[in-house]
């Protein structure tokens, strides 16, 4: 897999530290799934955060802290033998951070039909940014939006082209609030792709306007 | 000649670079036969290290102790999750602990980091070039992390450390969200340029 568009940097860095909510969290982590190159810059903002442990100034525990934890250590079975992995299905075309929500298979999924060639399912999460999937059909446009807040779409199946290019599946568009774009779906089949939301998209336009209540993002 | 400065600075890198060697050994040990005093070893270090990290995240007394329990238990239960050719046993202990404080302080899911660390579970086994190659960007990076100008070194010690948001850091150091958002990624491709070397 080629993976042209990759995530901000300062995304990266949100994750590595924890600051992102469980919507954005999920696409971030499905992408970083998919794209080893992601995966490598992880571990270097990983790293940042091991520098700091170790030049934090060392704190004191509670008394018995030691004891406490000798003792939880010999209740506890010993160090585990490498588990199974989850990664086993070599059917799964879903990445592994979205299967818990949504199964092994984008064809096994239960959509809804939200507007004409779109269908949607929704996907429940913690927090208020909202997560879900989308499957657009061949050739249809969606409505030139701006954000009320950031968007992140990662694409998991056929292509979509905008003014940032051409995404296919590994594919993400990390958008600022400000960025106002129009994906059109490329011919041959239909684009799958995970979305997470900060806020109501603001659609744009009539069309948009009739849309959005269908699509309810 | 170097300057007694920049001895110094080499002899400090060297202790480092040797207490990390130490540290994956003590893993390995932990792994291979369940080794309780290599444990204690990295507990002796790392718990103390672990609580004042909670406490500068805003966890009182006994949720740091709590939250120092939690983080060492997973460091032993899950030994054989820990790949040295993805970096030093700082930066997997600093993994658990933010997953920990995402879970106890955010109130959050830590769920999509543990996926992901099955994802990497799949991929293929280490070498030892992996290994080395790892242990020196963790290096490079205590480094360069170091070295950078205040005002990005203090956004990201409020980011990894005192665990607030884009918005809180904005807020506490009287800055827009935008200075926020590119101070942390100059600071990110200043970090990745000092390790250029490495690759
Ligand atoms: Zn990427």
């Amino acid at each position: 897999m080629t993976v042209r568009h990759h995530l901000d940097k300062n995304t990266l860095m949100r994750f590595a530290s924890g600051d992102l909510d469980d919507a954005f969290s999920v696409v971030v982590a499905s992408h970083l799934a998919m794209c080893e190159e992601c995966r490598n810059e992880l571990r270097m903002a990983e790293d940042i955060g091991g520098s700091l442990i170790e030049s934090e100034e060392p704190a004191e525990l509670a008394p018995g802290a030691l004891e406490r934890i000798m003792s939880s250590i010999d209740v506890a079975e010993a160090p585990l033998q490498r588990r199974e992995s989850l990664a086993r299905d070599v059917f799964a075309d879903v990445p592994l951070p979205l299967r818990r929500y949504v199964g092994n298979r984008l064809d096994e999924i239960a959509w809804k039909t939200a507007a004409p060639g779109v269908k949607r399912k929704r996907i429940e999460v913690d927090g208020s940014s909202s997560l879900y999937l989308l499957h657009i059909g061949p050739n249809k446009v969606v409505p030139e939006h701006g954000h009320g807040g950031a968007e992140m779409t990662l694409i998991l199946s056929g292509s979509y082209q905008d003014a940032l290019g051409r995404f296919q599946p590994g594919d993400i568009a990390d958008l600022d609030e400000h960025i106002e774009h129009q994906p059109r779906v490329e011919p041959d089949a239909p684009c799958i792709c995970l979305v997470a939301t900060e806020t109501q998209t603001r659609f744009k336009g009539f069309f948009s306007r009739l849309l959005q209540p269908l699509v309810g993002i | 000649m170097r300057s007694v400065a920049e001895t110094t600075v080499i002899l400090d890198d060297d202790v480092h670079q040797a207490s990390m060697e130490a540290h994956k050994r003590l893993m390995e040990q932990i792994v291979r036969t369940g080794d309780r005093a290599a444990f204690k070893a990295l507990f002796v270090y790392f718990g103390p290290r672990i609580k004042a990290l909670m406490i500068k995240a805003g966890a009182e007394q006994a949720v740091a102790d709590d939250l120092v329990q939690d983080v060492m238990m997973t460091l032993w239960s899950k030994a054989h999750l820990y790949r040295p050719d993805r970096g030093a046993v700082s930066t997997w202990v600093y993994t658990i602990a933010r997953n920990a404080r995402i879970d106890r302080l955010r109130r959050r899911s830590s769920q999509p980091y543990d996926d992901l660390d099955d994802v990497e579970l799949a991929s293929e086994e280490a070498d030892a070039e992996a290994c080395t190659l790892a242990s020196q960007q963790s290096e490079g990076v205590a480094i360069a992390v170091a070295d950078l100008p205040e005002d990005q070194r203090q956004i990201i010690e409020c980011a990894f450390v005192q665990d607030l948001s884009q918005s809180e850091i904005a807020a506490k150091l009287s800055l827009p969200l935008g200075t926020v958002k590119s101070r942390m990624r100059l600071a990110y491709s200043k970090l990745k340029r000092r390790l250029e070397v490495y690759q």
